[in-house]
């Protein structure tokens, strides 16, 4: 299955990355290339292997549920580009 | 020979003997900055000022006859994806310019508890994403060895400000060879160590299954050193192992009569580089001849871990990355008219072409349709990749194998291909997958003078042993020994 | 045609845990804006999440309650969406090993008892909220709510009309708030309901095409909600049109459902599991554990209520509907013997006093003790029933006992034959007109005295005694 410049318009959107029209043509291409490489793994028949989602044999790690109030957190929020009344701003969000 | 010239262990006996103080070593290492940095582009932000503080807190500490950390007075760089509280952090990326890291990282925070000098941030590809250090938004760290050559990457400004003596030692991070590559190509050491042995709390993820911080350092002393200083358990992080950290430094000195090197035929293979396989296969004939011997091995399914990396880390960083939209921190686009404008725009300006590229490949491999093509199937051949390793490791304590299958190329060589600059990961990424600990250490010189790297890959949390290896070699070449030709 | 609806839940609970999933910070409600928060939770660069142990075990309290089966492997999964109220642009949730697997809740509508499936119940993080209109008509993001922890309680497509669905949640609600997992308030968002609605003609077996509807909130509202939508789909198929499927908006104002304005984004939310958290494996008798700490629940103890104190259906029910209320009856059971007395007591005279002054049974005066001796007053005579009516109230604002203000009052009932008969006789010598027409038939007028009789002792007279004698004084 082809690889194409739809298929990139449809990614960097859900991304929400734009691209120029050069971007997107370039990416296709580079894209293309390495998709067409990786599906050199279509070789191995892994059907009855499990799949490794952590490489550690670890399980059930938790924190107590104790309160505790963040020293950082007033640097945190000012790292903000633009606050208002103490909230993140952003352009008006329609629902 | 100069301070800053001199390794951390060095250092340390001096301090103690009063033959010198850390101010004056941090003075030095500033001194050697400023004089070169212009040129290789290493460091992209210095805090002389907290560095000859606490250096000359340090001083007054040991003065005063106070207890003093393991680092104490120790010049050291930290890669720019780490988080150093009120201190920038930007990845090298244009996104996070001006921001300022919210809380201090675990490896950073045990570096202060070391009383470590931690003098400033060091070059990388944007977001780790590389392998030459050339995608940084401040552009690229040149190789010590030859200005016109890449230091490797992603951790290059960490591997060649230890390579010229502008730090005596640095923390990279290593997610498909990030450490160990530009630490072979430049010359010095570099380990990853075990997936879990140091905290990620505080590195700016990449690739949160594959991440792992690590030291480079001038020798395998000064490696044992820092390691230790990092390693341990956290409870910020979910994924760190809960094993005592042993006192690496301290056991080096392990002869290596009986030890099962095991040679990977995937990673000898026709068309590499000549050099750099003389290289590597002359520093295993040292070790045998130091008593180890070599056992024939496999690692039958290396071909596809480039492939199998390249979905799982970039699926992972497109997820990493998304948090950079311009609303909490880091690039907001000018007054965006409506928030796809805001997140389109700040996150277009703010990214360079290697992570768009990578954000874009993972963003395709997570979505609908295509995740159990690639993702789950990734997934799947990660674990005969780590079987391989497993199986291997019935039969060897190590096995040993090239860094990168050739030496520093040019700047500007292979940016144009990606999937060339990927290919050149192949002797790194299979590690990470497998989550084993690995050390680069010097092995020789290219016939063009260009530093050349052999792999020491352990079994699970056993930096100990390959570190002992490592050690045993350096005393017996001298490699590391050689200094680039800088002014 | 005959249509029938099908209409599935998608609940979202608030866990009461005192930090959020995934960082320490407070989960108080109501604070001011952005200073509940922590560089993780906020989703800064270089952050780590680490689970709450109580989250676990709330969710999995909650799944055994609700009758789920509860996964001994289960592990968290990234949702990826852009949203100013979500800071990594992705949620940390369950996808395909959610903690609590197939359950169900009963509900009885009508005398009917109908078990409604549930598919599944996951953990997940809690987003912050956008506020709108700020200044220059900007939104805002408060993130103090982001990361406290939900479980995501999924019903099968089970329920078939509104009151059903109302039912259920009520039911649900119970059983939470039986287990002190989660406040249910629906006005403070600590409980959320969004309804999947589709209609079909009866008898057909599949299922039309299905419109999700949000923006409830409380359970009356969904209850409306969903009699409108299924009777616009009916409207809109009969009329011959189709129904698309999209997400809809509760309008409680004018109560009415409507598209969303927004665009939907094509959803493709790539989950994949969270490798920056290790899974929850758990054995069996961990769950045996856990299961200890669940009380008896709402639904088993109203039936244990209707059998063992011989209440009616609606008495259990509503004294069930609320744990502590049922628990204060229990120990008024054991107080006084006679359980539909106490029961009336409590569910006309507390409650209203409850509603009235806004309050919970724990915060009021009144306690099964004094309730109990007050009821004891009334049985041996030392007050009417009328005029324990006042006392409760006197009760309730004082805090003293019945007694004590039954003798600071003077309340005692007059139950002495002689002063009663006196009393009798002087309102008869008064009222002689009246008398002549109640002896002309007019019953009225027995009440009329009566009432005179009463006034005079400040209705402390034994009802039952007058009545008697004026009877006979008269007859």
């Amino acid at each position: 299955m082809a690889f194409t410049e739809k298929d990139v318009d449809y990614i960097a959107n859900l991304a929400r990355l734009s691209l120029s029209p050069q971007e997107t043509k370039q990416f296709t291409s580079q894209l293309d290339k390495i998709l067409s490489y990786v599906h050199k793994l279509d070789e191995l028949n892994t059907e009855s292997v499990e799949p490794t989602a952590h490489i550690l044999p670890v399980n059930n790690v938790f924190r107590a549920d104790e309160p505790k109030t963040c020293p950082n957190a007033q640097y945190a929020v000012e790292q903000a580009p633009e606050l208002i009344n103490g909230l993140f701003s952003v352009p008006k969000v329609i629902e | 020979m100069t301070l800053y010239a001199k390794t951390a262990v060095e250092l340390l006996a001096m301090m103690r003997r009063k033959e010198a103080c850390a101010r004056e070593i941090v003075e030095s290492v500033f001194q050697r900055i400023e004089a070169i940095n212009d040129k290789l582009n290493a460091f992209v932000a210095l805090d002389k000022e907290g560095a000859l503080k606490k250096a000359d807190e340090v001083d007054r500490k040991r003065a005063a006859g106070e207890p003093l950390g393991e680092l104490a007075g120790i010049p050291v760089g930290i890669k720019d994806n780490l988080c150093n509280h009120t201190h920038p952090t930007t990845c090298a990326s244009n996104i996070l310019q001006g921001y300022n890291a919210a809380f201090t990282g675990t490896a950073v925070r045990k570096l202060h508890k070391a009383d470590a000098v931690i003098i400033g941030n060091l070059n990388m590809d944007e977001f780790a994403m590389g392998s030459s250090c050339e995608t940084s938004f401040y552009g690229p760290c040149k190789n010590p060895w030859n200005l016109d050559y890449i230091p490797g990457g992603s951790s290059g400004g960490s591997a060649s400000a230890v390579a010229a003596d502008m730090a005596v030692m640095t923390l990279g991070s290593d997610t498909g060879g990030s450490i160990r590559q530009p630490a072979s190509l430049c010359g010095v050491v570099g380990m990853k160590p075990t997936y879990g042995r140091v905290s990620r709390f505080g590195l700016v993820a990449f690739a949160s299954s594959l991440d792992q911080i690590g030291p480079i350092t001038k020798t395998v002393e000064d490696n044992a050193l820092l390691l230790k200083v990092i390693s341990g358990h956290d409870t910020h992080d979910s994924t760190s192992i809960d094993t005592p950290v042993p006192d690496y430094l301290s056991l080096l000195d392990k002869p290596l009569k009986g030890l099962k090197i095991g040679i990977p035929k995937e990673y000898f293979i026709d068309g590499m580089d000549a050099e750099v396989e003389q290289s590597v296969r002359a520093g295993i004939d040292t070790l045998k001849k130091l008593g180890a011997e070599t056992v024939d091995i496999s690692l039958p399914h290396t071909e596809y871990a480039v492939s199998t990396y390249y979905i799982i880390a970039t699926a992972e960083a497109s997820s990493n990355l998304a948090r950079f939209d311009g609303v909490r921190y880091g690039n907001r686009t000018k007054n965006p008219s409506d928030l796809k404008e805001l997140y389109y725009k700040s996150r277009s300006e703010g990214f360079g072409d290697e992570v768009k590229r990578r954000i874009l490949l993972g963003t395709y491999v997570l979505s609908s349709g295509y995740y159990d093509a690639y993702y789950k199937k990734a997934q799947k051949v990660r674990t005969l990749i780590r079987q391989d390793f497993t199986k291997a490791f019935e039969k060897v304590d190590c096995i040993i194998t090239p860094v990168s299958p050739t030496p520093a190329f040019k700047l500007g060589e292979k940016i144009n291909d990606p999937l060339t600059m990927y290919l050149g990961d192949i002797f790194t990424i299979s590690i990470n997958l497998a989550g084993l600990p690995a050390l680069s250490v010097p092995c020789g010189f290219s016939g063009n003078g260009l530093p050349i790297g052999m792999q020491i890959i352990g079994k699970t949390l056993d930096e100990e042993r390959i570190l002992q290896i490592g050690h045993v070699f350096e005393k017996n070449t001298l490699f590391h020994k050689e200094k680039p030709a800088l002014g | 045609m005959e249509f029938e609806a099908v209409i599935g839940l998608e609940t979202h609970v608030q866990l009461n845990t005192k930090t959020k999933l995934f960082c320490s910070c407070p989960t108080t409600f109501g604070a001011e804006p952005n200073t509940q928060v922590c560089p993780i939770c906020m989703g800064h660069p270089g952050v780590l999440p680490v689970l709450n142990k109580q989250a676990m075990e709330y969710a999995i309290i909650t799944g055994l309650a609700l009758n789920c089966e509860i996964s001994t492997f289960s592990k968290f999964d990234r949702k990826n969406y852009f949203y100013p109220d979500l800071p990594k642009a992705y949620q940390v949730s369950q996808f395909d090993k959610p903690i609590c697997g197939k359950g169900y809740v009963t509900i009885v509508d009508n005398g009917v008892e109908k078990k409604i499936g549930i598919t599944r119940a996951h953990l997940e993080e809690d987003a912050g909220k956008l506020l709108h209109n700020e200044a220059g008509g900007k939104s805002g993001v408060d993130l103090n709510r982001t990361g406290i922890p939900l479980l995501e309680i999924v019903s099968e497509p089970d329920i078939r009309t509104p009151e059903e669905a109302y039912l259920y949640l009520q039911a649900l609600k119970n059983i939470i708030q039986y287990l002190s997992v989660s406040d249910c308030n629906m006005e403070e968002g600590s409980l959320r309901c969004d309804a999947n609605v589709s209609v079909r003609p009866k008898g057909q077996k599949e299922f039309g095409t299905k419109a999700e509807i949000k923006n409830m909130n409380s359970f009356r509202n969904v209850q409306r909600a969903i009699a409108y939508e299924i009777e616009r789909q009916i409207d809109e198929i009969t009329s011959g049109g189709k129904i698309v499927q999209e997400t809809r908006l509760w309008d409680a104002d004018r109560n009415i459902t409507l598209p969303m304005r927004s665009k939907e984004e094509a959803h493709d939310y790539r989950y994949f599991p969270e490798p920056d958290l290790v899974p929850m494996v758990n054995e069996q008798s961990y769950f045996d554990e856990l299961k200890k700490r669940i009380p008896e629940l709402p639904y088993p103890r109203m039936l244990r209520f209707i059998n063992q104190f011989s209440l009616p259906q609606y008495d259990a029910e509503m004294l069930t509907n609320d744990k502590s209320l049922a628990e204060f009856f229990e120990t008024c059971t054991t107080l006084y013997d006679d359980p539909k007395i106490i029961s009336n007591w409590i569910l006309s005279e507390l409650l209203r006093e409850l509603n009235d002054r806004k309050i919970n049974i724990s915060q009021c005066t009144i306690t099964p003790g004094k309730l109990t001796d007050m009821l004891k007053l009334i049985k041996d005579g030392t007050i009417s029933g009328k005029i324990a009516k006042s006392v409760f109230i006197d009760m309730c604002e004082t805090g003293k006992t019945a007694t004590q203000i039954v003798n600071d009052k003077g309340l005692t009932q007059i139950s002495d034959t002689s002063e009663i008969q006196k009393i009798v006789e002087d309102i008869i010598a008064q009222n002689p007109k009246v008398v002549e027409e109640y002896k002309a038939g007019k019953e009225k007028s027995f009440m009329f005295l009566i009432g005179q009789i009463m006034r005079a002792t400040r209705g402390k007279a034994n009802p039952a005694m007058v009545n008697e004698m004026l009877r006979k004084a008269l007859d």
